[in-house]
């Protein structure tokens, strides 16, 4: 129980810090959870890849977090503290940005925040690799399925589905 | 009054309606490419949006922090059907999603110490990486391109990944000088 306000307060403020998409907020939400509830960068790093097979938005895995912590209520109180936030302030941004219409500064801001996003999302993929390239096999099936995203028009879930069969089998008899 | 034609009213959206329609892309977006879903109900299904409407939705919701899909959720909610439209058209995109994961997170607690299962999630951890760097490689799009794109990229990485600042300390120090170099009447 004691976990609760803690988990609603550290997803908030994840929530808030969120520019640019979710993956931005994965090294940071990685720390927070390791040092307040014990989860490790495996423990992770496997939540998070179960969560690239659902459907929706691809950060719904953090209610497995909140599930692991804290059970059914730790799961609620983190989709409540993980969604809400943001979007109150995106709906009120939204009302005001109709009111100030074309100002240059919001293509400025727009602009400067995109790369910043991306060097984000860039330590996002480092943060992923670390806890999930552990030997030549797992670096072999990232960089396959690196390639088969930017290359073709496979559906990721049918690479990622695919490399979980491909790794049990080379794991195990390799 | 062709003009005012931008707030076509949207009296045709039903919270019903908001619900089913992003309960659907919620339930069918294995993958990813939720905003692309989102722009065919809302500018070719609904036509609850303009392609204009849609793109400057499309540019708040990048801008603010939040998940893309759900903020855009929020924003066409909040037009169509005001405050509870919003809420009701989060809940519909991410309610499916969640069972989904909830049931496959229950999976895993159960099964983490098998050893078969481990070695499935190896395989599925390392594709995931791949696809989360190739998903940051076309996000970046443009920003690769440019000096000044990508000297932010790079420091914002460095600060994050090998100086170890917290998320917010990065963005206080980041956001100010992108800002400044971004300001109006600059180029890219």
């Amino acid at each position: 129980m004691s976990h609760l306000p803690s988990l609603f307060l550290t997803f908030s403020l994840l929530s808030l810090l969120a520019v640019g998409g979710g993956t931005a907020v994965l090294p940071e939400m990685q720390t927070l959870l390791s040092q307040n509830f014990a989860i490790s960068h495996t423990q992770f790093v496997h939540i998070y890849s179960i969560g690239q097979i659902a459907p929706g938005p691809n950060m719904l895995m953090v209610l497995v977090i909140g599930f692991q912590v804290a059970g059914a209520l730790g799961a609620a109180v983190v989709l409540f503290s993980f969604f809400l936030p943001s979007s109150i302030l995106c709906l009120y941004a939204g009302r005001l940005w109709e009111r100030f219409g074309e100002s240059p500064w919001r293509r400025s801001v727009q602009d400067a925040l995109e790369p910043i996003s991306i060097g984000l999302m860039a330590s996002g993929v480092y943060a992923v690799a670390k806890a999930s390239i552990v030997n030549p096999i797992t670096l072999v099936l990232a960089l396959i399925t690196l390639f088969l995203i930017l290359k073709t028009k496979i559906n990721p879930v049918f690479v990622i589905l695919g490399s979980g069969l491909v790794g049990v089998i080379a794991l195990k008899y390799l | 009054m062709a003009e005012l034609a931008v707030t076509d009213p949207p009296s045709s959206a039903t919270l019903k309606d908001l619900f089913i329609q992003f309960f659907i892309i919620g339930a069918i977006s294995f993958g990813g490419g939720i905003v692309a879903y989102e722009r065919i109900l809302l500018v070719e299904k609904r036509k609850w949006l303009t392609a204009d409407e849609f793109m400057a939705f499309l540019a708040i919701s990048q801008t603010m922090p939040g998940l893309n899909s759900v903020n855009l959720a929020v924003l066409a909610g909040d037009l169509l059907r005001g405050k509870l439209g919003a809420l009701i058209a989060v809940l519909g995109l991410i309610i499916p999603g969640s069972i989904f994961v909830l049931a496959l997170g229950l999976l895993y607690s159960d099964n983490s110490d098998h050893p078969l299962a481990n070695l499935i999630l190896m395989g599925v951890a390392a594709s995931a990486c791949g696809l989360l760097a190739a998903i940051t490689y076309r996000i970046g799009d443009d920003n690769w391109k440019h000096l000044k794109s990508v000297a932010i990229i790079v420091i914002t990485f460095c600060l994050m990944s090998i100086v170890k600042l917290s998320l917010p300390v990065v963005l206080l120090i980041m956001a100010p000088i992108a800002i400044y170099l971004y300001r109006p009447g600059t180029s890219l």
